[in-house]
Protein backbone atom coordinates (compact mmCIF):
# COMPACT_ATOMS: atom_id res chain seq x y z
CA UNK A 1 0.00 0.00 0.00
CA UNK A 2 2.83 2.51 1.24
CA UNK A 3 4.92 1.01 -2.08
CA UNK A 4 2.22 1.94 -4.23
CA UNK A 5 1.06 5.51 -2.73
CA UNK A 6 4.68 6.40 -3.15
CA UNK A 7 5.41 5.54 -6.55
CA UNK A 8 2.56 6.96 -7.80
CA UNK A 9 3.31 9.97 -5.87
CA UNK A 10 6.42 9.78 -8.29
CA UNK A 11 4.55 9.24 -11.24
CA UNK A 12 2.72 11.41 -10.63
CA UNK A 13 5.20 13.85 -10.45
CA UNK A 14 7.09 12.64 -13.75
CA UNK A 15 3.60 12.69 -15.72
CA UNK A 16 2.96 16.67 -14.73
CA UNK A 17 6.40 17.43 -15.43
CA UNK A 18 5.69 16.14 -18.93
CA UNK A 19 2.26 17.88 -19.00
CA UNK A 20 4.16 21.38 -17.63
CA UNK A 21 6.03 20.43 -21.32
CA UNK A 22 3.20 19.75 -23.05
CA UNK A 23 1.28 22.75 -22.21
CA UNK A 24 4.00 24.72 -22.75
CA UNK A 25 4.80 23.32 -26.33
CA UNK A 26 1.06 23.51 -26.65
CA UNK A 27 1.26 27.23 -26.04
CA UNK A 28 3.69 27.91 -28.94
CA UNK A 29 2.50 25.71 -31.46
CA UNK A 30 -0.84 28.00 -31.50
CA UNK A 31 1.49 31.11 -30.90
CA UNK A 32 3.15 30.36 -34.00
CA UNK A 33 1.14 28.71 -36.32
CA UNK A 34 -0.44 32.32 -38.06
CA UNK A 35 3.88 32.81 -38.89
CA UNK A 36 3.92 28.82 -40.19
CA UNK A 37 0.54 29.50 -42.43
CA UNK A 38 2.21 33.24 -43.57
CA UNK A 39 5.26 31.18 -44.58
CA UNK A 40 3.53 28.24 -46.13
CA UNK A 41 1.62 30.29 -48.34
CA UNK A 42 4.56 32.51 -49.59
CA UNK A 43 6.04 29.00 -50.65
CA UNK A 44 3.28 27.65 -53.03
CA UNK A 45 1.45 29.40 -55.99
CA UNK A 46 -1.36 31.06 -55.96
CA UNK A 47 -4.37 28.81 -57.41
CA UNK A 48 -3.24 26.11 -54.33
CA UNK A 49 -4.10 29.09 -51.87
CA UNK A 50 -7.46 30.52 -53.66
CA UNK A 51 -8.67 27.23 -53.81
CA UNK A 52 -8.88 26.14 -50.30
CA UNK A 53 -7.67 24.58 -48.18
CA UNK A 54 -4.42 25.76 -48.61
CA UNK A 55 -2.22 22.87 -48.02
CA UNK A 56 0.18 23.36 -44.45
CA UNK A 57 2.96 22.28 -45.77
CA UNK A 58 5.75 24.63 -47.55
CA UNK A 59 5.79 24.70 -51.75
CA UNK A 60 8.46 25.07 -53.99
CA UNK A 61 8.01 27.88 -55.06
CA UNK A 62 9.97 29.96 -52.06
CA UNK A 63 12.29 31.69 -54.34
CA UNK A 64 9.99 32.64 -56.94
CA UNK A 65 7.32 34.48 -54.61
CA UNK A 66 10.18 36.47 -52.93
CA UNK A 67 11.84 37.27 -55.64
CA UNK A 68 8.93 38.45 -57.33
CA UNK A 69 7.68 40.47 -54.15
CA UNK A 70 11.51 41.79 -53.39
CA UNK A 71 11.92 42.58 -57.23
CA UNK A 72 8.50 43.99 -58.14
CA UNK A 73 6.08 43.71 -55.65
CA UNK A 74 3.07 45.14 -56.19
CA UNK A 75 3.13 49.08 -55.69
CA UNK A 76 6.31 49.19 -55.37
CA UNK A 77 9.54 46.28 -54.86
CA UNK A 78 9.31 45.16 -51.51
CA UNK A 79 13.25 45.77 -51.60
CA UNK A 80 12.78 49.45 -51.34
CA UNK A 81 9.93 49.37 -48.74
CA UNK A 82 12.82 47.53 -46.27
CA UNK A 83 15.11 50.12 -47.30
CA UNK A 84 13.09 52.80 -46.12
CA UNK A 85 12.17 51.26 -43.28
CA UNK A 86 15.94 50.20 -42.25
CA UNK A 87 16.44 54.33 -42.75
CA UNK A 88 13.25 55.24 -40.77
CA UNK A 89 13.88 52.62 -37.61
CA UNK A 90 17.55 53.50 -37.74
CA UNK A 91 16.77 57.60 -37.82
CA UNK A 92 14.40 57.29 -35.01
CA UNK A 93 16.45 54.73 -32.92
CA UNK A 94 19.92 56.41 -33.65
CA UNK A 95 17.87 60.23 -33.10
CA UNK A 96 15.91 59.55 -29.78
CA UNK A 97 19.34 58.19 -28.82
CA UNK A 98 21.21 61.13 -29.49
CA UNK A 99 18.96 64.11 -28.65
CA UNK A 100 17.97 62.36 -25.43
CA UNK A 101 21.15 61.93 -23.73
CA UNK A 102 22.35 65.28 -24.84
CA UNK A 103 19.24 66.40 -23.08
CA UNK A 104 19.75 64.28 -20.28
CA UNK A 105 23.05 65.20 -19.85
CA UNK A 106 21.94 68.71 -19.33
CA UNK A 107 19.46 68.37 -16.79
CA UNK A 108 21.62 66.20 -14.29
CA UNK A 109 25.21 68.05 -14.55
CA UNK A 110 23.95 71.30 -14.79
CA UNK A 111 22.36 74.31 -12.94
CA UNK A 112 20.86 76.13 -15.38
CA UNK A 113 17.62 78.87 -15.23
CA UNK A 114 14.41 77.02 -16.84
CA UNK A 115 15.66 73.70 -15.86
CA UNK A 116 12.85 72.10 -13.53
CA UNK A 117 10.65 73.42 -16.52
CA UNK A 118 12.23 71.70 -19.16
CA UNK A 119 12.11 68.76 -17.01
CA UNK A 120 8.47 69.06 -16.93
CA UNK A 121 8.02 69.75 -21.04
CA UNK A 122 9.76 66.97 -21.58
CA UNK A 123 7.52 64.56 -19.46
CA UNK A 124 4.22 66.32 -20.61
CA UNK A 125 5.36 64.09 -23.79
CA UNK A 126 4.50 60.86 -22.60
CA UNK A 127 1.28 62.26 -23.04
CA UNK A 128 0.98 63.04 -26.77
CA UNK A 129 1.58 59.74 -28.37
CA UNK A 130 1.33 60.43 -32.13
CA UNK A 131 -2.20 58.58 -32.23
CA UNK A 132 -3.87 61.82 -30.56
CA UNK A 133 -2.46 64.36 -32.31
CA UNK A 134 -2.73 63.15 -35.82
CA UNK A 135 -4.46 65.62 -37.89
CA UNK A 136 -2.20 69.04 -36.64
CA UNK A 137 0.70 67.24 -36.58
CA UNK A 138 0.19 65.91 -40.24
CA UNK A 139 -0.57 69.66 -41.03
CA UNK A 140 2.92 70.59 -39.27
CA UNK A 141 4.95 68.33 -41.34
CA UNK A 142 2.55 69.24 -45.06
CA UNK A 143 3.68 72.76 -43.82
CA UNK A 144 7.43 72.28 -44.04
CA UNK A 145 7.34 70.08 -46.90
CA UNK A 146 8.31 67.14 -45.81
CA UNK A 147 5.41 64.39 -46.93
CA UNK A 148 6.80 61.75 -48.43
CA UNK A 149 10.38 62.00 -47.32
CA UNK A 150 12.30 60.42 -44.52
CA UNK A 151 12.79 63.74 -42.57
CA UNK A 152 8.90 63.56 -42.26
CA UNK A 153 9.26 60.13 -41.06
CA UNK A 154 11.28 59.98 -38.59
CA UNK A 155 11.59 63.76 -37.03
CA UNK A 156 7.60 63.42 -35.36
CA UNK A 157 8.80 60.78 -33.76
CA UNK A 158 12.09 61.49 -32.46
CA UNK A 159 10.81 63.35 -29.44
CA UNK A 160 11.53 60.67 -26.21
CA UNK A 161 10.41 61.18 -22.51
CA UNK A 162 11.38 57.66 -21.69
CA UNK A 163 14.70 57.58 -23.32
CA UNK A 164 15.97 61.17 -21.38
CA UNK A 165 14.51 59.44 -17.85
CA UNK A 166 16.49 56.61 -18.49
CA UNK A 167 19.33 58.53 -19.18
CA UNK A 168 19.23 60.61 -16.61
CA UNK A 169 18.05 57.79 -14.27
CA UNK A 170 21.62 55.91 -15.49
CA UNK A 171 23.58 59.29 -14.53
CA UNK A 172 22.38 59.18 -11.21
CA UNK A 173 24.08 56.28 -10.28
CA UNK A 174 27.12 57.37 -12.31
CA UNK A 175 30.06 58.18 -8.70
CA UNK A 176 29.53 61.73 -8.18
CA UNK A 177 33.56 61.19 -7.57
CA UNK A 178 34.11 61.17 -11.14
CA UNK A 179 32.66 64.38 -12.07
CA UNK A 180 34.08 65.77 -9.15
CA UNK A 181 37.40 64.39 -10.62
CA UNK A 182 37.08 65.83 -14.00
CA UNK A 183 36.12 68.81 -12.70
CA UNK A 184 39.46 68.84 -10.43
CA UNK A 185 41.35 67.95 -13.60
CA UNK A 186 39.88 71.18 -15.02
CA UNK A 187 38.26 68.72 -18.30
CA UNK A 188 35.42 70.53 -19.71
CA UNK A 189 32.05 69.24 -19.39
CA UNK A 190 31.95 67.76 -22.87
CA UNK A 191 35.22 66.13 -22.03
CA UNK A 192 33.53 64.45 -19.09
CA UNK A 193 30.92 63.19 -22.12
CA UNK A 194 32.52 62.14 -24.29
CA UNK A 195 35.35 60.20 -22.24
CA UNK A 196 33.97 58.94 -19.63
CA UNK A 197 29.99 59.10 -19.19
CA UNK A 198 29.41 57.90 -22.68
CA UNK A 199 31.51 54.60 -22.47
CA UNK A 200 29.84 54.68 -19.54
CA UNK A 201 26.17 54.41 -21.06
CA UNK A 202 27.61 51.97 -23.79
CA UNK A 203 24.95 48.93 -22.27
CA UNK A 204 21.99 51.65 -21.77
CA UNK A 205 22.45 53.12 -24.92
CA UNK A 206 22.75 49.11 -26.78
CA UNK A 207 19.23 47.99 -24.54
CA UNK A 208 17.60 51.00 -25.68
CA UNK A 209 18.69 51.23 -29.32
CA UNK A 210 16.98 47.30 -29.59
CA UNK A 211 13.77 48.58 -28.47
CA UNK A 212 14.12 51.67 -30.04
CA UNK A 213 14.47 50.16 -33.47
CA UNK A 214 11.02 47.71 -33.02
CA UNK A 215 9.11 50.57 -31.90
CA UNK A 216 10.47 52.52 -34.95
CA UNK A 217 10.35 49.59 -37.57
CA UNK A 218 6.73 48.62 -36.89
CA UNK A 219 5.22 52.17 -36.95
CA UNK A 220 1.82 52.47 -39.24
CA UNK A 221 -0.26 54.71 -38.65
CA UNK A 222 2.00 57.82 -38.94
CA UNK A 223 3.92 56.32 -42.38
CA UNK A 224 0.22 55.64 -43.65
CA UNK A 225 -0.79 59.39 -43.26
CA UNK A 226 2.01 60.92 -44.83
CA UNK A 227 3.61 58.49 -47.45
CA UNK A 228 1.22 58.73 -50.36
CA UNK A 229 4.02 57.75 -52.94
CA UNK A 230 4.46 54.07 -53.34
CA UNK A 231 8.20 54.21 -53.28
CA UNK A 232 8.47 56.26 -50.31
CA UNK A 233 6.51 53.35 -48.22
CA UNK A 234 7.70 51.43 -45.60
CA UNK A 235 7.37 47.81 -45.81
CA UNK A 236 5.06 47.59 -42.48
CA UNK A 237 2.23 50.14 -43.75
CA UNK A 238 3.19 48.93 -47.48
CA UNK A 239 1.68 45.14 -46.89
CA UNK A 240 -1.79 46.16 -46.56
CA UNK A 241 -1.34 48.68 -49.51
CA UNK A 242 -1.01 45.61 -51.39
CA UNK A 243 -4.66 44.61 -51.32
CA UNK A 244 -6.44 45.51 -54.63
CA UNK A 245 -9.56 47.44 -53.70
CA UNK A 246 -12.65 46.42 -54.76
CA UNK A 247 -13.42 42.17 -55.65
CA UNK A 248 -9.99 41.94 -57.38
CA UNK A 249 -8.45 38.94 -55.88
CA UNK A 250 -5.16 39.80 -54.05
CA UNK A 251 -1.87 38.34 -54.60
CA UNK A 252 -1.59 36.41 -51.49
CA UNK A 253 1.93 34.28 -52.36
CA UNK A 254 3.56 38.19 -52.75
CA UNK A 255 1.50 39.96 -49.60
CA UNK A 256 2.79 36.59 -48.00
CA UNK A 257 6.00 37.09 -48.70
CA UNK A 258 6.36 40.41 -48.03
CA UNK A 259 4.71 40.26 -44.90
CA UNK A 260 7.48 37.49 -43.40
CA UNK A 261 9.88 40.20 -45.00
CA UNK A 262 8.43 42.85 -42.67
CA UNK A 263 8.82 40.55 -39.72
CA UNK A 264 12.23 39.03 -39.95
CA UNK A 265 14.37 41.89 -39.09
CA UNK A 266 13.00 42.88 -36.01
CA UNK A 267 12.52 39.24 -34.66
CA UNK A 268 15.76 38.50 -35.29
CA UNK A 269 16.98 41.73 -33.11
CA UNK A 270 14.89 40.40 -30.24
CA UNK A 271 16.04 36.93 -30.50
CA UNK A 272 19.81 37.79 -31.33
CA UNK A 273 20.21 40.47 -28.80
CA UNK A 274 17.91 38.69 -26.04
CA UNK A 275 19.52 39.95 -23.00
CA UNK A 276 19.87 43.39 -24.25
CA UNK A 277 16.31 43.43 -25.19
CA UNK A 278 14.74 42.17 -21.85
CA UNK A 279 16.92 44.83 -20.58
CA UNK A 280 15.54 47.63 -22.67
CA UNK A 281 12.13 46.73 -22.13
CA UNK A 282 12.15 46.61 -18.44
CA UNK A 283 14.10 49.39 -18.34
CA UNK A 284 12.02 51.90 -20.31
CA UNK A 285 8.93 50.84 -18.28
CA UNK A 286 10.47 51.77 -15.04
CA UNK B 1 17.12 63.51 -7.07
CA UNK B 2 19.70 66.02 -7.33
CA UNK B 3 23.38 65.51 -8.70
CA UNK B 4 25.81 66.93 -6.48
CA UNK B 5 28.66 67.97 -8.18
CA UNK B 6 27.20 69.90 -11.16
CA UNK B 7 29.18 71.82 -13.66
CA UNK B 8 28.87 75.60 -14.28
CA UNK B 9 27.52 77.87 -17.28
CA UNK B 10 24.22 78.15 -18.56
CA UNK B 11 24.97 78.54 -22.28
CA UNK B 12 26.33 75.09 -22.80
CA UNK B 13 23.04 73.10 -21.22
CA UNK B 14 20.95 75.75 -22.57
CA UNK B 15 22.73 74.14 -26.45
CA UNK B 16 22.43 70.67 -25.44
CA UNK B 17 18.95 70.52 -24.40
CA UNK B 18 17.97 72.34 -27.62
CA UNK B 19 17.55 69.53 -30.23
CA UNK B 20 15.34 68.08 -27.94
CA UNK B 21 13.23 71.42 -27.21
CA UNK B 22 12.82 72.30 -30.79
CA UNK B 23 11.23 68.51 -31.83
CA UNK B 24 9.44 68.56 -28.93
CA UNK B 25 8.02 71.92 -29.44
CA UNK B 26 7.26 71.95 -33.23
CA UNK B 27 6.15 68.45 -33.43
CA UNK B 28 4.36 67.83 -29.83
CA UNK B 29 3.24 71.14 -28.12
CA UNK B 30 2.64 73.11 -31.10
CA UNK B 31 0.19 70.37 -32.73
CA UNK B 32 -1.69 69.52 -29.38
CA UNK B 33 -2.19 73.09 -29.05
CA UNK B 34 -3.59 73.40 -32.81
CA UNK B 35 -6.17 70.62 -32.12
CA UNK B 36 -7.11 72.02 -29.04
CA UNK B 37 -7.67 75.57 -30.75
CA UNK B 38 -9.26 73.38 -34.00
CA UNK B 39 -11.12 71.88 -31.71
CA UNK B 40 -13.44 75.08 -30.86
CA UNK B 41 -14.00 75.81 -34.49
CA UNK B 42 -16.31 74.63 -37.45
CA UNK B 43 -14.80 74.25 -40.65
CA UNK B 44 -16.98 74.96 -43.74
CA UNK B 45 -17.11 71.71 -45.84
CA UNK B 46 -14.35 73.66 -48.26
CA UNK B 47 -12.22 74.41 -45.36
CA UNK B 48 -12.32 78.34 -46.72
CA UNK B 49 -13.72 79.76 -43.52
CA UNK B 50 -14.38 78.59 -40.34
CA UNK B 51 -16.41 79.60 -37.26
CA UNK B 52 -15.87 79.57 -33.80
CA UNK B 53 -18.23 77.42 -31.55
CA UNK B 54 -16.77 77.14 -28.39
CA UNK B 55 -17.53 73.24 -26.93
CA UNK B 56 -19.88 72.93 -29.86
CA UNK B 57 -17.83 70.13 -31.15
CA UNK B 58 -17.62 68.43 -27.57
CA UNK B 59 -21.16 69.06 -26.98
CA UNK B 60 -22.32 67.74 -30.34
CA UNK B 61 -19.51 64.50 -30.00
CA UNK B 62 -20.88 63.66 -26.54
CA UNK B 63 -24.51 63.66 -27.98
CA UNK B 64 -23.18 61.51 -31.26
CA UNK B 65 -24.38 57.95 -30.87
CA UNK B 66 -21.68 56.76 -32.98
CA UNK B 67 -19.07 58.56 -30.75
CA UNK B 68 -21.43 57.07 -27.80
CA UNK B 69 -21.01 53.24 -29.53
CA UNK B 70 -17.07 54.05 -30.25
CA UNK B 71 -16.68 54.82 -26.50
CA UNK B 72 -18.22 51.52 -25.80
CA UNK B 73 -16.44 49.43 -28.24
CA UNK B 74 -13.19 50.87 -26.83
CA UNK B 75 -13.76 50.04 -23.49
CA UNK B 76 -15.03 46.26 -24.56
CA UNK B 77 -11.88 45.84 -26.83
CA UNK B 78 -9.45 47.06 -24.36
CA UNK B 79 -10.93 45.02 -21.52
CA UNK B 80 -10.87 41.56 -23.83
CA UNK B 81 -7.40 42.71 -25.31
CA UNK B 82 -6.09 43.07 -21.72
CA UNK B 83 -7.54 40.16 -20.51
CA UNK B 84 -7.02 37.52 -23.09
CA UNK B 85 -3.49 38.38 -23.79
CA UNK B 86 -2.50 38.48 -19.66
CA UNK B 87 -4.52 35.29 -19.26
CA UNK B 88 -2.90 33.36 -21.83
CA UNK B 89 0.28 34.42 -20.27
CA UNK B 90 -0.03 34.38 -16.89
CA UNK B 91 -0.77 30.62 -17.60
CA UNK B 92 2.05 30.34 -19.92
CA UNK B 93 4.16 31.40 -17.20
CA UNK B 94 3.00 29.96 -14.22
CA UNK B 95 3.79 26.39 -16.45
CA UNK B 96 7.49 27.98 -17.83
CA UNK B 97 8.11 28.87 -13.83
CA UNK B 98 7.43 25.09 -12.56
CA UNK B 99 10.22 24.20 -14.68
CA UNK B 100 13.87 23.88 -12.80
CA UNK B 101 15.61 23.69 -16.15
CA UNK B 102 14.69 25.05 -19.44
CA UNK B 103 12.73 27.74 -18.51
CA UNK B 104 14.83 30.15 -20.42
CA UNK B 105 14.45 27.63 -23.55
CA UNK B 106 10.54 28.64 -23.87
CA UNK B 107 11.50 32.08 -22.60
CA UNK B 108 13.77 32.26 -26.36
CA UNK B 109 10.68 30.63 -27.96
CA UNK B 110 7.85 32.62 -26.53
CA UNK B 111 9.21 36.54 -26.93
CA UNK B 112 9.90 36.81 -30.52
CA UNK B 113 5.97 37.61 -30.84
CA UNK B 114 6.57 40.66 -29.49
CA UNK B 115 8.75 42.18 -32.80
CA UNK B 116 5.85 41.65 -35.20
CA UNK B 117 4.50 44.64 -35.69
CA UNK B 118 0.20 45.11 -34.67
CA UNK B 119 -0.15 45.67 -38.44
CA UNK B 120 1.40 42.70 -39.75
CA UNK B 121 -0.23 40.65 -36.97
CA UNK B 122 -3.44 41.73 -38.30
CA UNK B 123 -2.41 40.91 -41.58
CA UNK B 124 -1.79 36.94 -40.75
CA UNK B 125 -4.64 36.53 -38.69
CA UNK B 126 -7.36 38.52 -41.53
CA UNK B 127 -5.13 35.60 -44.18
CA UNK B 128 -5.99 32.82 -41.58
CA UNK B 129 -9.86 33.85 -41.50
CA UNK B 130 -10.12 35.65 -44.76
CA UNK B 131 -13.48 34.74 -45.52
CA UNK B 132 -12.68 33.55 -49.34
CA UNK B 133 -8.99 31.70 -48.84
CA UNK B 134 -8.87 31.69 -44.78
CA UNK B 135 -7.54 28.24 -43.75
CA UNK B 136 -9.20 28.31 -40.52
CA UNK B 137 -12.58 29.82 -41.92
CA UNK B 138 -12.74 26.62 -44.35
CA UNK B 139 -12.30 24.61 -41.44
CA UNK B 140 -14.78 25.87 -39.63
CA UNK B 141 -17.28 26.11 -42.49
CA UNK B 142 -16.36 21.95 -42.38
CA UNK B 143 -17.64 21.67 -38.97
CA UNK B 144 -20.54 23.63 -40.30
CA UNK B 145 -19.29 27.22 -38.73
CA UNK B 146 -20.60 29.99 -40.88
CA UNK B 147 -17.73 32.40 -40.20
CA UNK B 148 -18.32 35.81 -41.73
CA UNK B 149 -16.22 38.61 -39.72
CA UNK B 150 -16.83 40.77 -42.60
CA UNK B 151 -20.59 40.78 -41.71
CA UNK B 152 -20.70 39.33 -38.20
CA UNK B 153 -20.32 42.03 -35.64
CA UNK B 154 -19.11 39.62 -32.86
CA UNK B 155 -16.93 37.46 -35.03
CA UNK B 156 -15.26 41.24 -36.29
CA UNK B 157 -14.45 41.78 -32.34
CA UNK B 158 -13.45 38.63 -31.65
CA UNK B 159 -11.11 38.37 -34.48
CA UNK B 160 -9.54 41.84 -34.04
CA UNK B 161 -9.35 40.99 -30.06
CA UNK B 162 -7.60 37.68 -30.56
CA UNK B 163 -4.95 39.56 -33.34
CA UNK B 164 -4.03 42.48 -31.04
CA UNK B 165 -3.74 40.05 -27.84
CA UNK B 166 -1.90 37.66 -29.85
CA UNK B 167 1.34 39.41 -29.88
CA UNK B 168 0.99 41.10 -26.48
CA UNK B 169 1.14 37.51 -24.72
CA UNK B 170 5.36 37.66 -25.29
CA UNK B 171 5.64 41.37 -23.76
CA UNK B 172 2.89 40.22 -20.66
CA UNK B 173 4.54 36.62 -20.03
CA UNK B 174 8.03 38.38 -20.16
CA UNK B 175 7.07 40.03 -16.87
CA UNK B 176 5.34 37.77 -15.03
CA UNK B 177 7.50 35.17 -15.15
CA UNK B 178 9.88 37.83 -13.50
CA UNK B 179 7.51 38.54 -11.11
CA UNK B 180 6.86 34.81 -10.30
CA UNK B 181 10.46 33.83 -9.97
CA UNK B 182 10.93 36.59 -7.80
CA UNK B 183 8.62 34.43 -5.13
CA UNK B 184 10.32 32.93 -2.77
CA UNK B 185 10.15 29.10 -3.19
CA UNK B 186 10.58 28.23 0.42
CA UNK B 187 6.99 29.60 1.02
CA UNK B 188 5.38 27.85 -1.61
CA UNK B 189 6.67 24.99 -0.98
CA UNK B 190 5.95 25.69 2.88
CA UNK B 191 2.69 25.86 1.61
CA UNK B 192 2.47 22.89 -0.04
CA UNK B 193 3.78 20.57 3.33
CA UNK B 194 1.10 21.89 4.83
CA UNK B 195 -1.15 20.81 2.31
CA UNK B 196 -2.36 23.34 -0.13
CA UNK B 197 -2.61 22.40 -3.43
CA UNK B 198 -2.10 24.09 -6.61
CA UNK B 199 -5.38 26.74 -6.59
CA UNK B 200 -5.16 27.40 -2.51
CA UNK B 201 -1.75 28.49 -3.26
CA UNK B 202 -2.11 31.00 -6.44
CA UNK B 203 -4.73 32.31 -4.72
CA UNK B 204 -3.52 32.81 -1.48
CA UNK B 205 0.43 33.06 -1.65
CA UNK B 206 1.30 33.85 -5.65
CA UNK B 207 -1.79 35.76 -6.99
CA UNK B 208 -1.22 38.24 -3.94
CA UNK B 209 2.76 38.42 -4.47
CA UNK B 210 2.36 38.63 -8.24
CA UNK B 211 0.05 42.06 -7.97
CA UNK B 212 2.57 44.42 -8.39
CA UNK B 213 3.23 43.35 -11.71
CA UNK B 214 -0.39 42.79 -12.55
CA UNK B 215 -1.42 46.05 -12.25
CA UNK B 216 1.48 47.57 -13.79
CA UNK B 217 0.53 45.23 -16.99
CA UNK B 218 -3.15 46.57 -17.02
CA UNK B 219 -2.36 49.57 -17.20
CA UNK B 220 0.05 49.11 -20.02
CA UNK B 221 -1.96 46.62 -22.02
CA UNK B 222 -4.95 49.47 -21.64
CA UNK B 223 -2.65 52.11 -23.26
CA UNK B 224 -1.75 49.61 -25.75
CA UNK B 225 -5.21 48.38 -26.34
CA UNK B 226 -6.16 51.91 -27.04
CA UNK B 227 -3.68 53.25 -28.59
CA UNK B 228 -1.48 50.86 -30.36
CA UNK B 229 -4.03 48.62 -32.27
CA UNK B 230 -4.67 51.01 -34.89
CA UNK B 231 -2.47 48.90 -37.25
CA UNK B 232 -4.78 45.86 -36.22
CA UNK B 233 -8.12 47.31 -36.98
CA UNK B 234 -7.09 48.93 -39.46
CA UNK B 235 -5.90 46.30 -41.68
CA UNK B 236 -8.41 43.60 -40.53
CA UNK B 237 -11.80 45.28 -40.22
CA UNK B 238 -11.56 49.57 -40.89
CA UNK B 239 -13.63 50.00 -38.28
CA UNK B 240 -16.57 47.67 -39.68
CA UNK B 241 -18.38 46.21 -40.22
CA UNK B 242 -21.27 48.73 -39.15
CA UNK B 243 -18.40 50.80 -36.98
CA UNK B 244 -18.20 47.27 -34.62
CA UNK B 245 -14.97 47.91 -34.18
CA UNK B 246 -14.40 51.60 -34.41
CA UNK B 247 -12.34 52.14 -31.21
CA UNK B 248 -11.07 56.00 -30.38
CA UNK B 249 -8.17 56.17 -32.03
CA UNK B 250 -9.35 55.04 -35.12
CA UNK B 251 -12.56 57.48 -35.26
CA UNK B 252 -10.14 60.17 -34.82
CA UNK B 253 -8.25 59.27 -37.96
CA UNK B 254 -11.73 57.87 -40.00
CA UNK B 255 -13.74 61.46 -39.17
CA UNK B 256 -10.05 63.48 -39.86
CA UNK B 257 -8.36 61.75 -42.43
CA UNK B 258 -11.59 59.68 -43.94
CA UNK B 259 -14.11 62.52 -43.57
CA UNK B 260 -12.69 65.64 -43.27
CA UNK B 261 -14.08 66.73 -40.54
CA UNK B 262 -11.40 68.35 -38.63
CA UNK B 263 -13.46 70.33 -35.86
CA UNK B 264 -14.89 66.93 -34.87
CA UNK B 265 -11.55 65.11 -35.27
CA UNK B 266 -9.31 67.95 -32.77
CA UNK B 267 -12.24 67.73 -30.47
CA UNK B 268 -11.68 63.23 -30.35
CA UNK B 269 -7.96 64.60 -30.17
CA UNK B 270 -8.08 66.51 -27.38
CA UNK B 271 -10.50 63.56 -25.33
CA UNK B 272 -8.19 61.25 -25.88
CA UNK B 273 -5.09 63.67 -24.84
CA UNK B 274 -6.97 63.92 -21.00
CA UNK B 275 -7.41 59.96 -21.40
CA UNK B 276 -3.53 59.70 -21.93
CA UNK B 277 -2.88 62.15 -19.19
CA UNK B 278 -4.99 60.47 -16.92
CA UNK B 279 -3.47 56.75 -17.81
CA UNK B 280 0.15 58.46 -17.63
CA UNK B 281 -0.55 59.90 -14.04
CA UNK B 282 -1.93 56.26 -13.07
CA UNK B 283 1.00 54.98 -14.32
CA UNK B 284 3.33 57.61 -12.66
CA UNK B 285 1.75 57.37 -9.11
CA UNK B 286 2.38 53.45 -9.72
CA UNK B 287 6.26 53.99 -10.24
CA UNK B 288 6.36 56.16 -7.55
CA UNK B 289 4.78 53.60 -5.41
CA UNK B 290 7.28 50.78 -6.79
CA UNK B 291 9.98 53.39 -5.45
CA UNK B 292 9.12 54.10 -2.15
CA UNK B 293 8.58 50.40 -1.60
Amino acid sequence: MAQNSRSGMVENRGSSYWLTHVGLIIGILVIFFPIWVAFVASTVTQPEITSPPMPLWPGDRFFENYRDALVSGVNAPVARMLANSLVMALGIALGKIVISILSAFAISYFKFPGRRTFFWLIFLTLMLPVEVRIVPTYEVVAGFGMLNSYSGLIFPLIASATATFLFRQFFMTVPDELAEAARVDGARPMRFFWDILLPMSRTNIAALFVILFIYGWNQYLWPLLITTDPSMNTIVMGIKQMFPSGDDIADWPVIMATSILAMVPPVLVVIFMQKLFVRGLVDSEK
Amino acid sequence: MEKRVTFKGWWLPLLLITPQMIVTIVFFFYPAGQAVWQSLFIADPFGLKSQFVGLGNFEYLLGDPYYRASFITTAIFSSLVTIVSMGVALYLALLADRLIKGAGTYRTLLIWPYAVAPAVAGVLWLFMFNTRVGVVSWYLGVLGYDWNYVLNEGEAMGLVVVASAWGRISYNFLFFLAGLQAIPKSLIEAAAIDGAGFWTRFRTIVFPLLSPTTFFLLVVNVVYAFFETFGVIHTITSGGPQQATTILVYKVYSDGFVGQDLGSSSAQSVILLIMVGILTIIQFKYIERKVHY
